[in-house]
C-alpha cells in the first residue's frame, strides 16, 4: 500500500510489521515521534508488545538488552546525547553479541545546543560492533528496518539504521508499505545463538582469562565481517519480495564511465545526485557512490574507485584529522579530496553541491575543505 | 526454623571468607524460577571464573547503572512469552549509588522485578571507598578520617515510591529475610529489600564475626528491621529495640569493627542522634501505615 | 556450540575459585558430642560446605571450607572448634 509517512513514522510502521515485542525508549528530539508512534501503536492495541517507559537512554538499551536477551525481539530509537548517554550499553550489548534494532536519528552535539542534523553521533558507534547501516530517504528507512531484524538475527550483532534529522525523521514521503503477510514470509522468526531464561543456569560474562576475551573480540570481527554477504543476501531476497533492491553496502548512482565520483551517505545524498544529473547533462562524467553501511566498511567496493578522482563529504569531522568518511575512504585507496559540510544541519542545497563538484572537477577544491569556504575563513 | 538447606551459590567460590553477600545469597534460595542479574561488584567476582560459574541459577552481568533496567527488560521479555521467572537484580551499595535513577525509574513503573541491594556501606570491590550508605564517621578510603556526610536510607527511599513492597533485613538475621523474601514471591510488582551486610575485610574485623556484627547492628539499634507491604511493621528482631533502654549500647558495635578506630566521645554522641532521628522516622512510618 | 558462545557462557560448577580448602588457616572441627542438632551451622555457612545427614550427622568438606569461622561463632553449644592448620 502507498502511504505518505514521514521518516520516523515510517521506521515505528516497519518495527510493527517486522513484530517487535518489547520497545523501550526515551524521548529526544528528532527521534520522539519513532516511539510516540510505537507507544499509541501498543495503546491501540495494533502492535502486541511491551512498552517500557524507561527514565533515560542507558536504561533503554538496557531494557532491550534485557529483553533481547530473554528471546524477544527487541527495539529502540535515540539521537545525538540519547546515544552518548547509552554509550556504555551501545558497546555491551555488541560485545555479548545480542540481536536488536535500534533507529538512529543523526543530530549534532552540543553546545551549543543545536537539533540538526550531522553525523558525528552515529559515527562514535563505528569501532562498537554495531551493523551501520544510513537511509537515504524514508523508503529506505523503511526497508533497512525490516532488513535490520533479518540481518541482525542471522549474525548475531545488533543493528542501527541512521536516519537523518528533519530532512529523514520529519519528512514526509510517499512511502510503499507492504501487508503483514508479506513481511511474515520474508522475516523469519526471531533467531538468536542464546537465550537467557529460568532453569538453565549458565552465567553470561563472567570475569576469565584473557584470551576469552580476545577469542569473542576475534569471533566479532569475523562476523561483522561475514555480515558483508548476509546483508547483499538480505538485499537480493528483498529486491526479489518487494522489487526495491539497493545494491548492498554501496549505492552506484551514474558511475558508468565516470571519472569523477563523490562518496557520501544519508538524506543529502538526493539532493547531491540531482546536482549530479545536471552536470552529466554538460557532459560532465561525474557519479556518486553512495555508503549504505559503514559498518561493515565497504572496503571491496570503494577500492573499485582506485583511479578515479574521489571527493569524499562529511558531514562528521575527526578532531585533529580529517573528516571521518574521508579517513576511511582514503585507508582504502589513499588521498581523497574531502570537504566537510552541513556540520550541525546547516543546510547544503542543490545549488551548492553543484557548485562543490564543478570546483572539485576544476581541481579548485583544496584536499581538505570546510564548505564554503568564505564562511571558515 | 525453616531455613533453606541449599544456596544458590555453589562451594568453592571466589567470596572471601565469611562474605556477607555468600549468606544473603543462600536466602535467596526459597525463590523459584529466578534470574539472576549482577552488576559490577563483589558479586562480579563472587560468580566464579571462566568457564566455570558459582551459580546454579542463570546468571546476567550487566554494566554499573543499568541493572534494574536489564532486569525490566527481561521481566517484559518473559510476560510476553509467558514464561514464570522471579527476576531478581542483586547489586551492592555502588550499584545502587550510580544507578539510583535507574531503580527508581522501575519502582515508579512498578516493574516486576525483586532488588535486593546487600548493602556493605562502601565500595568494597574497588577497596573500600565511601558510598552512600557508608555509615556515619567510618573510614574509607576515600574517607580516611571519617565519613563527614550524611547516611542514605535507601529502603527509606524506596517506601515513598510507593512500591508494594519494601523491607529492610540482616545476614544477620537469615531467618527474618527468608521470611521477607517468601513473603515477596506471593507479591508482584516492584519489591525492595535493603539487605545489611557487614564485611570482614571492609569494616576490618574477623571474618568469623560477620553475623555476630550483623546482629550487634540490630540491638543496638543502628540497624533496624522493617517490613511494608501496605502495611509497615517493624520486624520481630528489631521489636524489643523500640524501647531504647533494651539496646545494647552502640559503643558495643562500634568497638568491633577497625572503620571506627580513633571515634571521639563526641563522634559517637553525634551517630547516636542520627540514630534516634532515623527510630523516630521509622515510628512515623509504623504510625502511619498501621 | 561455537567457540565465541563457550567463550561468553560459563557453566554452573562447584570449584569455580579453585580448591578454596586451601584458603584455610583454621579448621572447623565439629564435636558430636556437643552438638545439639540446630544446624545454625549449616544455615548460617557461607560457603555452603556443611551438610547434615539423617538429621544427625554434620559433616564438613574441607575441599571447599574457607575457614572463616562462622559456624563456631554461632554454635550455641560450642560444638565445633578451630584448630590451626599444620603447614
Amino acid at each position: 500500500m502507498r502511504t505518505l509517512l514521514t521518516g520516523n513514522y515510517a521506521v515505528a510502521e516497519a518495527v510493527k510489521l517486522s513484530r517487535a515485542k518489547v520497545i523501550a525508549a526515551y524521548p529526544i528530539t528528532p527521534q520522539t515521534t519513532i516511539v510516540e508512534k510505537l507507544a499509541e501503536m501498543v495503546e491501540k492495541g495494533e502492535l502486541d508488545a511491551e512498552f517500557i517507559r524507561v527514565e533515560s537512554e542507558h536504561s533503554a538499551l538496557a531494557a532491550v538488552y534485557g529483553a533481547a536477551i530473554a528471546g524477544r525481539r527487541a527495539f529502540t530509537a535515540t539521537s545525538s546525547h540519547g546515544l552518548l548517554y547509552m554509550y556504555e550499553m551501545v558497546w555491551w550489548v555488541a560485545n555479548a553479541r545480542v540481536p536488536l534494532v535500534m533507529a538512529m536519528v543523526t543530530r549534532t552535539i552540543g553546545p551549543p545546543w543545536n537539533i540538526h542534523t550531522d553525523h558525528t553521533d552515529l559515527l562514535t558507534m563505528r569501532d562498537s560492533g554495531w551493523i551501520i547501516s544510513m537511509a537515504e530517504n524514508v523508503q529506505e528507512a523503511f526497508d533497512l528496518t525490516i532488513q535490520g531484524f533479518r540481518i541482525s538475527e542471522e549474525v548475531d550483532l545488533p543493528f542501527t539504521v541512521g536516519l537523518d534529522a528533519f530532512q529523514l525523521s520529519h519528512t514526509a514521503e510517499v512511502v510503499e508499505v507492504p501487508d503483514q503477510q508479506e513481511v511474515d514470509e520474508w522475516l523469519p522468526e526471531r533467531r538468536q545463538s542464546y537465550k537467557v531464561l529460568p532453569g538453565n543456569a549458565v552465567t553470561i560474562g563472567n570475569i576469565g582469562p584473557n584470551e576469552y576475551t580476545a577469542k569473542l573480540r576475534y569471533a566479532m570481527a569475523k562476523a561483522i565481517e561475514d555480515s558483508r554477504k548476509v546483508i547483499e543476501k538480505a538485499d537480493n531476497s528483498f529486491g526479489e519480495k518487494f522489487g526495491r533492491k539497493y545494491g548492498g553496502l554501496v549505492e552506484e548512482y551514474r558511475l558508468e564511465g565516470a571519472e569523477y565520483v563523490v562518496v557520501m551517505a544519508g538524506a543529502w545524498c538526493g539532493d547531491a545526485k540531482d546536482a549530479i544529473d545536471r552536470l552529466r547533462d554538460e557532459g560532465l562524467p561525474i557519479g556518486m557512490m553512495k555508503i549504505r553501511y559503514f559498518r561493515p566498511f565497504p572496503k571491496e567496493e570503494i577500492k573499485r574507485l582506485e583511479g578515479k578522482e574521489v571527493l569524499v563529504v562529511d558531514r562528521a569531522f575527526s578532531m585533529g584529522y580529517m573528516g571521518i568518511f574521508g579517513m576511511e575512504v582514503s585507508s582504502v585507496i589513499g588521498d581523497v579530496t574531502n570537504v566537510i559540510a552541513g556540520i550541525g544541519g546547516v543546510d547544503v542545497g542543490v545549488e551548492d553541491f553543484e557548485a562543490m563538484f564543478r570546483k572539485f572537477a576544476s581541481r579548485k577544491l583544496q584536499r581538505l575543505e570546510w564548505w564554503p569556504r568564505e564562511v571558515f575563513s | 526454623m525453616s531455613l533453606p538447606m541449599e544456596s544458590i551459590l555453589l562451594p568453592g567460590n571466589p567470596a572471601c571468607q565469611g562474605c556477607p553477600h555468600a549468606l544473603g545469597l543462600r536466602a535467596l534460595s526459597v525463590l523459584e524460577n529466578v534470574v539472576l542479574v549482577v552488576p559490577a561488584g563483589c558479586t562480579t567476582i563472587i560468580s566464579g571464573v571462566h568457564p566455570k560459574a558459582s551459580f546454579n541459577v542463570p546468571v546476567l552481568h550487566v554494566p554499573f547503572a543499568s541493572a534494574v533496567a536489564v532486569a525490566s527488560g527481561l521481566a517484559a521479555a518473559y510476560k510476553q512469552e509467558g514464561v514464570e521467572a522471579n527476576v531478581v537484580v542483586w547489586m551492592g551499595d555502588g550499584a545502587a549509588d550510580i544507578g539510583f535513577a535507574t531503580i527508581s525509574g522501575a519502582a515508579v513503573r512498578n516493574e516486576d522485578i525483586i532488588v535486593v541491594v546487600s548493602d556493605n556501606e562502601a565500595y568494597m570491590n574497588t577497596g573500600i571507598q565511601s558510598s552512600g550508605t557508608t555509615f556515619w564517621k567510618a573510614k574509607t578510603t576515600t574517607s580516611p578520617g571519617g565519613k563527614s556526610e550524611e547516611k542514605k536510607d535507601l529502603a527509606g527511599i524506596m517506601l515513598v515510591h510507593r512500591i508494594p513492597y519494601v523491607a529492610t533485613a540482616s545476614v544477620g538475621y537469615l531467618q527474618d529475610f527468608v521470611n521477607k523474601l517468601r513473603r515477596v514471591s506471593e507479591i508482584r510488582g516492584f519489591r525492595f529489600i535493603h539487605l545489611h551486610s557487614p564485611c570482614p575485610p571492609g569494616w576490618r574485623f574477623d571474618s568469623s564475626k560477620t553475623v555476630e556484627i550483623a546482629r550487634l547492628a540490630v540491638k543496638s539499634g543502628a540497624w533496624i528491621l522493617w517490613e511494608y507491604d501496605g502495611r509497615f511493621r517493624i520486624s520481630s528482631p528489631s521489636k524489643p529495640y523500640k524501647d531504647e533502654t533494651k539496646r545494647v549500647p552502640l559503643e558495643e558495635y562500634i568497638k568491633t569493627q577497625g572503620r571506627f578506630r580513633g571515634l571521639s566521645g563526641e563522634d559517637i554522641e553525634e551517630i547516636k542522634k542520627k540514630i534516634e532521628e532515623q527510630w523516630k522516622f521509622i515510628l512515623t512510618m509504623e504510625k502511619t501505615f498501621k | 556450540m561455537s567457540s565465541w558462545l563457550e567463550c561468553l557462557i560459563a557453566k554452573s560448577s562447584e570449584g569455580s575459585a579453585g580448591k578454596t580448602g586451601l584458603w584455610r588457616t583454621f579448621k572447623p572441627v565439629h564435636n558430636v558430642e556437643k552438638c545439639n542438632r540446630c544446624l545454625l551451622c549449616l544455615y548460617y555457612c557461607p560457603e555452603n560446605v556443611i551438610k547434615v545427614y539423617h538429621h544427625r550427622f554434620i559433616t564438613i568438606n574441607y575441599e571447599y571450607c574457607k575457614g572463616c569461622g562462622i559456624c563456631a561463632e554461632i554454635c550455641p553449644q560450642d560444638a565445633i572448634e578451630m584448630v590451626e592448620e599444620e603447614e
